[in-house]
């Protein structure tokens, strides 16, 4: 789950990580008192999404005085921002941070994450921070430091050293950056983050160190123990056809394709989308209905996958284990038939009770097509595709 | 002979009157598994479908002798579970839950360090060793079915793909020695370079069915280790060649994050190792009958 950077820039102040003052705004008036209110000389206006890369993008201002914020403000208040991580549809500015600008001596990289290969999360701190550390990992791999941090015992004084040694950190500035990478340590651990990244800390002119920006990623499996996270969840922010489908338990990404597809599991609709695409069509979703799909899911999975207007066929690939064959087919059945299907449909079904499946569906009047493996029915229903689209531009 | 369980193995189920525990510990029996006994703290001396029930992993494994344990318990609670199975010396943990919190799974890890339990799991199917046509040794909730006792090694990170695998090495006539799915969490137990280890070294085996997806760097490692040490014929699959960056595919583990654990990687990486990589899942069983019989 993520959260916006004013949110995360709360929750790391709460285990000791010096941020600038700032205050939230959800309107050009607001900013402009929230510059009165910070008295400082220089403010920065800042765009409030759930995506990277806003200053590249024009979300991010510098402003002088409450009617520059004002002006500011009402710009990006309702504009749609697009960055490398919103995709080209670009996300819609609904909140603003007004912080108190800072006198940047230096720009470094600190961050944790989840180490599949150590077991653990790692602590990464690089010298130069400010720019996309995924370019840096690519360009100068050498230049990211990395501590593995303990699951336990957390982050321990030595490597906290060594890693201040490695930003170029000393005296004074060193022991602040210390406390800084042992309290966003503790975060990550206690708050079951995914990713805790903070980028650029700064160190001031006068030697403070600063988390000048901050970035929050939470292990949705882990939320039920954390409250107060749920409460920063901003559905605003969520794709509105992946919040209807985790409702029912159903696992959907919206993809930009035209080929709809249903599948139990993970993998299998993974590879399904794979093989679609490897028989020249292009997948619209992902969509896993999980190993004990009933009748009512299969429904609003049909539902949710036809809510998507690009969809002009759908690919039902179902291995029924516990799941038996033939309910899946009464479900598939019975959703055709609520939702009056206009698109082609292709079901390929096996395993438990196959024989009853295919029947079942052989005997209905639901207009369908059926395929005994994966590669037959994405061939089937591309073409089915390809035919219907032909029809529709004569 | 096969890897990690046979017909011999005694199973324990913690978590055993719960819905899944049930019904998954009923299928196991009827296929023929050791079932001796269950573990609901707070139930103990009852007897639930026919099976025992212990208070405790530690009682349940003095009464019954058992060796591995499958765990059914909810995500929350799971961790504790595989330290109280490690605690009473259980040698094949299977945590089939889903939903485990990543660092749960990591002090787990921690725990189990230099130990001489085995996890396999979180959020995985489980393994299963087909014995005769009809029974065998099932640690899981794969549908028992469609295995057939043979000499193709399954390992996989994924669940229902498992199953399209092991379908079709029944169907063209080669079976299964045994069939590990290891899940699809970033921190897990068992994984593919430790089962490629066992599945070299079990003169049952002649081949292995690997299937993987993107993100991580576990297909790579496994390359690395066939490339140097391995000597029987991998058929693999990779899914995910066309899941967009960014986006989490249903597993926690399958993501294409900074350019790093796409599909492209792993099959090159495999292909170099001298793995036969398929491009659809369709063939597998198929690829690895020819390349068997080559």
């Amino acid at each position: 789950m993520k959260i916006h950077e004013y949110q995360s820039k709360q929750v790391l102040a709460r285990f000791g990580v010096p941020v600038p003052d700032g205050i939230p705004c959800t309107s050009a008036d607001q900013a402009a008192a929230a510059f009165t209110k910070l008295g400082a000389q220089v403010a920065v206006v800042k765009a409030q999404i759930h995506a990277g890369g806003r200053g590249k993008a024009g979300g991010v201002k510098l402003v002088r005085s409450a009617e520059e914020a004002r002006t500011v403000a009402k710009g990006l208040l309702g504009k749609t921002l697009v960055t490398h991580q919103t995709g080209p549809a670009g996300r819609v500015v609904k909140q603003l941070y007004v912080e108190r600008g800072s006198d940047i001596a230096r720009e470094l990289y600190l961050a944790v994450a989840v180490d599949r290969v150590s077991l653990a999360p790692v602590m990464m701190a690089a010298a130069e921070g400010g720019m996309d550390i995924e370019e840096l990992a690519v360009k100068r791999p050498s230049a990211i430091h990395k501590e593995r941090i303990h699951p336990i015992k957390g982050i321990l004084p030595y490597q906290l050293r060594r890693l201040a040694k490695a930003l170029e950190l000393s005296g004074e500035t060193a022991r602040r950056g210390m406390k800084v990478m042992q309290s966003l340590a503790q975060a990550f651990v206690a708050m079951d983050c995914s990713i805790a990244e903070i980028n650029p800390l700064i160190v001031t002119k006068s030697g403070d160190v600063l988390a000048l920006d901050a970035k929050l990623n939470f292990d949705s499996n882990a939320l039920y123990r954390h409250e107060d996270v749920l409460a920063f969840r901003d559905l605003d922010e969520e794709d509105e056809e992946e919040i209807e489908a985790s409702k029912f338990g159903l696992n959907y990404i919206a993809l930009d394709g035209e080929i709809g597809c249903m599948v139990n599991g993970a993998g299998l609709a993974m590879a399904t989308m794979d093989v679609i695409q490897l028989k020249g069509g292009r997948p619209a979703n992902f969509l896993d209905v999980g190993g004990g799909a009933n009748k009512e899911q299969v429904t609003n999975a049909f539902k949710i996958i036809l809510a998507d207007k690009n969809v002009k066929g759908v690919l039902v690939n179902i291995f029924g284990g516990i799941m038996k064959c033939d309910t899946i087919a009464e479900g598939v059945i019975a959703a055709a038939r609520e939702v009056h299907l206009a698109v082609p449909l292709v079901v390929r079904l096996e395993g438990t009770n196959v024989e009853i499946g295919r029947r079942l569906l052989q005997e209905s009047d639901v207009r369908l097509e059926t395929a005994s493996s994966l590669d037959e029915a994405a061939e089937k229903v591309v073409a089915l595709v390809e035919k219907a689209s032909k029809k529709g531009s004569h | 002979m096969s890897i990690l369980i046979d017909g011999s193995t005694k199973v324990i189920t913690q978590g055993i009157t719960g819905k899944n525990g049930t019904f998954h510990s009923l299928q196991a029996k009827a296929y023929g598994t050791q079932v001796v006994g269950g573990v609901t703290p707070g139930k103990g001396g009852t007897v639930h479908e026919g099976v025992p029930v212990f208070d405790s992993v530690r009682e349940a494994v003095l009464a019954t002798g058992a060796t591995a344990s499958v765990i059914y318990v909810p995500a929350p609670f799971t961790a504790d579970s595989i330290c109280e199975a490690v605690d009473a010396g259980i040698e094949l943990i299977v945590a089939i839950t889903e939903g485990v919190p990543v660092l749960d799974m990591a002090w787990v890890r921690d725990v189990m360090r230099g130990g001489r339990s085995r996890l396999v799991g979180p959020n995985c199917p489980g393994v299963i060793t087909p014995v005769s046509e009809r029974t065998g040794c099932k640690i899981g909730i794969m549908p028992a079915y469609i295995h057939r006792p043979g000499r193709v090694g399954v390992v996989s990170r994924s669940g229902t793909l498992t199953y399209e695998a092991v379908w079709q090495l029944t169907s063209v006539g080669l079976g299964q020695s045994t069939c590990v799915g290891i899940g699809g969490d970033p921190i897990h137990g068992t994984n593919f370079v430790d089962c490629l280890t066992l599945f070299q070294a079990d003169p049952a085996t002649d081949g292995v069915v690997m299937i993987g997806e993107i993100g991580g760097s576990a297909e790579e490692e496994a390359a690395d280790y066939i490339r140097t040490s391995m000597t029987k014929p991998v058929v693999a699959f990779i899914a995910g060649a066309t899941a967009p960056p960014g986006k989490r595919m249903g597993h926690a583990g399958a993501i294409i994050s900074g350019g790093k654990g796409t599909a492209a990687d792993k099959q090159a990486a495999l292909r170099k190792a001298g793995v036969v990589v398929v491009d659809t899942p369709s063939v597998m069983g198929a690829t690895m009958k020819s390349v068997l019989g080559r």
